[in-house]
């Protein structure tokens, strides 16, 4: 199809304007909010009913979908855009709520409780009280640069990134600028590494571009394996299309031909999505061999991850594209010096290289002024845990923790007191609440014993116990440590078992001293990032939390109520009103009593399920 | 040239020198269990982890992998290290109580029991052997299954392999005597090969006699010693060394197994 290829700017223009009229088109259009975490609510099923009861009821419309808005909380996410007015967002839809929708847009009505937002200030509002998407709480302090396509247009479509402004950076990059002036422009930026280690791009990109060496090598690195954390799938999900330019525009400045994207495999969708991505740059000519007819050639292959957590760490990264057992290297040589098949490298997250059009596009003094001193930007983070609002949320660095929480976040569930958010993944640490006025960026988390990671941020009320956190995230790291070195490989497992021991009330006095000790050592002499991190649970919580240590060390007792073997289920007798609600969920029938009297908990026959205690309306029910 | 402090003493080393090698020179021993002259720098023990003193803080690196820098000042013996080292030997000892290469070492720091639960296993993962087998001898009969506290070292699927050549240089390079020669691999070495191929050493170029004294039996194989006391280390670091039509010959015969 060569009458489809982009050559010129004019090209691009003809292009743009075929998007902008798929994304505003002239008839009303409905569109599906379809990333992953749509899908796992129903938006498959929501789609369904939709191209079935449009034909049903012979509503003139277009049919489309979308990446994820950020919001996951409230999915499925439906948009029903009509011309000349704004559209309007209405959440968590499903199947039976369908033939209403259709009748309504049918009828121009509009289901006022069903509304999340309505989007486009330009127009009049279309119902009076629903608030715009920018006034939304959620939204509100919110800076959407690395997502800012992610639920605005059809991921599958590159006529609809065009109409963003997609691929113009690039033609930019490759028709006006030297390689050397791109790799200054982002290190004016101060565009850091997105992946955790913060790691200036620009000097990254410079090293690499410097390095000898006739071929060189660029990565996407798309392996997220934290829990909780999922920017990097709703970005290839959302917008593929944007990484795959930052690539582009990367691999122009460093002098690299040949990228490579290691996505773990188990983000089937955010695969299918970047391989339909790359097939309609092909297509364009976007991709391949003199793109812009400017000499520059590039191809993108596609890596599949299989399921190992230190695969996100760059030398094993690149050992499992080789083909070897994924483990990491000493380094130096960093892989800018010596990286796959020996050749210089550049890894960046898939965040960073989505960061990277807008900077070209709008300037790297634009992009230096959002942001603190040393860290430039926006940051994703995925707010998940007990908070109110669910979700991706993309703020500006140095936004407080507060209003991450409160703001954005809505507050604790179930009114609960806030105890610690944890940031970074697995291997971040835990911030008590008298830090939550901390501005986060990379120095800040890191100095009160965090990190930004890969933007993980997991929000803990309470009811949550300390030393269980830390003993979950520990085993979660021992079953992904890769074995090579013996502090990571030994020494997380010895601290797990510690707090098992500590969890189970066999815990000693002398086991937080041991505890610092070997989570120093791990610190201090692992081999890579994985090892040099995995600590940081451990030394927060005994930084932050120690009496809870000694609680359940001296006194035997989880102060929460969460680890098993220091609880006891027990009757309040003077709340106990016998309405018997108790006595089904039971699973060993260990409560007893007739009705409307006090009933009794049997210590032998209870298994501390918590049955009880979710099921009482009266509080009744004591955890000790 | 350039020029370093370790433990206060000064020494000059050429350019791209790990720190092990430098301070070799200065005559300061550093423990390791993953290195071995013949290899690259792997970097799995962290026993050769040494300070260096930083404007702002002081770093902790591995010596064997990390290379030297012009006025850097490294620590070798500070209170850091020895404490961090005694961690990582207790570790490996309540993995392996029993080997005398680790006992040997607690000893030395005045280790008598582990703190933690023992385990009682052989294999400290130096990954030695398994980088003997794939990078020097270049046959890849063994390597590492599985990750974290199930890693071991095996060949593929657990079976026996068919690309052994029975060469023992996993069981030479080991510290800790994880690996033995089984006879049954010699055999089926011997068997693999014609008659004029049957000695290991010769095909190696390192003797020169086709008729072996010991009738093929590798495991009485006299020449296995006389060789290791000539060379003082495993015929496959040895190749290397010796001339290199021998070398050749011996590439070609591992050409030939691999067909």
């Amino acid at each position: 199809m060569s009458n489809s290829k982009i050559v010129t700017l004019d090209d691009l223009e003809l292009l743009k304007e075929k998007g902008l009229n798929l994304i505003y088109p002239t008839k009303t259009k409905i569109s599906v909010g379809m990333a992953t975490c749509g899908i796992s609510t129903g938006a498959r099923e929501v789609f369904q009913a939709i191209s079935e009861e449009v034909q049903n009821q012979k509503l003139d419309c277009v049919l489309s979908q979308t990446g994820c808005l950020g919001f996951c909380q409230r999915e499925p996410l439906v948009d029903v855009i009509e011309p000349g007015k704004p559209k309007v967002v209405y959440a968590e839809m499903s199947y039976d709520k369908v033939p209403e929708l259709i009748t309504n847009i049918k009828n121009q009505k509009i289901k006022n409780e069903w509304m999340l937002c309505q989007i486009g200030e330009k127009y009049s509002p279309r119902l009076d009280g629903i608030p715009f998407y920018k006034d939304v709480d959620f939204y509100k302090k919110q800076k959407k640069i690395a997502l800012r396509n992610c639920g605005f247009i059809n991921p599958d479509c590159i006529e609809e990134y065009i109409a963003k402004r997609g691929y113009f950076a690039l033609h930019k990059v490759l028709t006006e600028m030297k390689p050397k002036e791109v790799v200054d422009m982002i290190a004016e930026s101060g565009l850091r590494g997105r992946g955790g280690a913060g790691f200036l791009t620009g000097k990254k990109w410079q090293i690499t571009r410097s390095s000898k060496g006739k071929i060189k090598y660029i990565i996407c690195n798309a392996d997220e394996g934290d829990p909780g954390a999922y920017m990097d799938r709703s970005l290839l999900e959302g917008d593929p299309h944007s990484v795959l330019e930052g690539m582009l525009i990367g691999a122009y400045a460093i002098g690299a031909s040949t990228g490579y994207i290691y996505v773990r495999a188990e983000y089937p969708q955010a695969i299918v999505k970047f391989l339909q991505a790359v097939k309609q740059a092909e297509e364009h000519g976007l991709l391949g061999k003199d793109i812009f007819n400017s000499g520059f050639n590039f191809e993108v292959r596609v890596n599949k991850g299989a399921g190992a957590f230190v695969c996100g760490e760059e030398t094993a990264l690149i050992a499992s594209i080789e083909g070897g057992w994924s483990g990491p290297r000493p380094r130096p040589p960093f892989p800018a010096k010596s990286g796959l098949w020996g050749k210089p490298t550049n890894i960046n997250n898939v965040e960073t290289w989505a960061n990277v059009p807008v900077i070209i596009d709008k300037g790297a003094d634009w992009y230096s002024k959002i942001g603190t001193e040393k860290s430039k930007g926006t940051k994703v983070f995925s707010v998940v845990g007990k908070v109110n609002n669910t979700g991706l949320v993309e703020v500006p660095m140095g936004i407080t923790l507060r209003e991450i929480v409160y703001d954005i976040g809505g507050g604790i569930l179930d009114n609960r007191k806030f105890k610690a958010v944890q940031t970074g993944g697995p291997s971040g640490g835990c911030i008590p609440e008298s830090l939550i006025d901390l501005p986060v960026d990379f120095e800040k988390l890191t100095e009160v014993g965090s990190m930004m990671g890969s933007g993980g941020m997991i929000v803990m009320d309470e009811n949550t116990c300390m030393v269980d956190v830390a003993k979950y995230f520990l085993a979660f790291l021992e079953d992904e440590s890769c074995g090579k070195c013996v502090p990571c490989r030994e020494g997380i497992e010895k601290m797990r078992e510690i707090l098992n021991n500590i969890c189970k009330g066999e815990g000693e006095e002398a086991d937080i001293e041991l505890l610092e000790e070997i989570a120093l050592t791990v610190k201090e002499m692992s081999l890579c990032g994985l090892g040099q991190t995995a600590s940081n649970p451990v030394l927060t919580t005994i930084k932050y939390f120690r009496n809870e240590y000694e609680e359940h060390i001296i006194n035997k007792r989880c102060p929460a109520g969460v680890c098993l073997d220091l609880i006891s289920y027990s009757i309040d007798a003077e709340k106990c009103n016998g309405c018997g609600a108790c006595v089904r969920p039971c699973p060993t029938q260990a409560i007893t009593g007739e009705k409307k009297k006090l009933h009794s908990l049997d210590q032998e026959k209870c298994i501390k399920c918590g049955a009880c205690y979710e099921t009482c309306k009266f509080d009744s029910i004591i955890i000790k | 040239m350039i020029t370093l402090f370790i433990d206060n003493q000064k020494v000059a080393v050429k350019e791209g020198t790990t720190l092990l090698k430098a301070s070799e020179k200065l005559g300061i021993e550093i423990p390791t269990l993953c290195y071995h002259e013949g290899l690259p720098p792997y970097g799995a023990c962290r026993l050769c982890v040494v300070e260096i003193i930083g404007e702002k803080k002081n770093r902790m690196v591995a010596a064997c992998s990390f290379l030297v820098d012009e006025g850097m000042k490294v620590l070798t013996i500070s209170d850091r290290v020895l404490k961090r080292r005694r961690m990582i030997v207790e570790f490996l000892l309540a993995r392996c109580p029993d080997i005398k290469a680790i006992r040997d070492l607690a000893d030395k720091m005045g280790i008598k029991k582990p703190r933690f639960k023992t385990k009682n296993l052989d294999c400290i993962l130096c990954g030695l052997c398994v980088r003997v087998c794939n990078e020097v001898a270049g046959i890849g009969a063994i390597g590492f299954v599985n990750r974290g506290k199930k890693l071991k070292v095996d060949t593929p699927f657990h079976l026996a392999s068919d690309v052994c050549i029975g060469c023992g240089a996993c069981s030479f390079v080991c510290p800790t005597g994880a690996i033995e020669m089984e006879l049954d691999a010699v055999k089926r070495f011997r068997e693999l090969l014609g008659i004029e191929h049957k000695c290991r050493y010769s095909l190696m170029g390192l003797v020169s006699y086709k008729v072996c004294s010991n009738n093929y039996e590798c495991w009485r194989c006299k020449v296995d010693q006389r060789i290791r006391d000539s060379l003082a280390t495993h015929p496959i670091f040895a190749a290397k060394k010796i001339k290199t039509e021998k070398v050749n010959q011996y590439f070609s015969f591992l050409k030939k197994i691999q067909e």
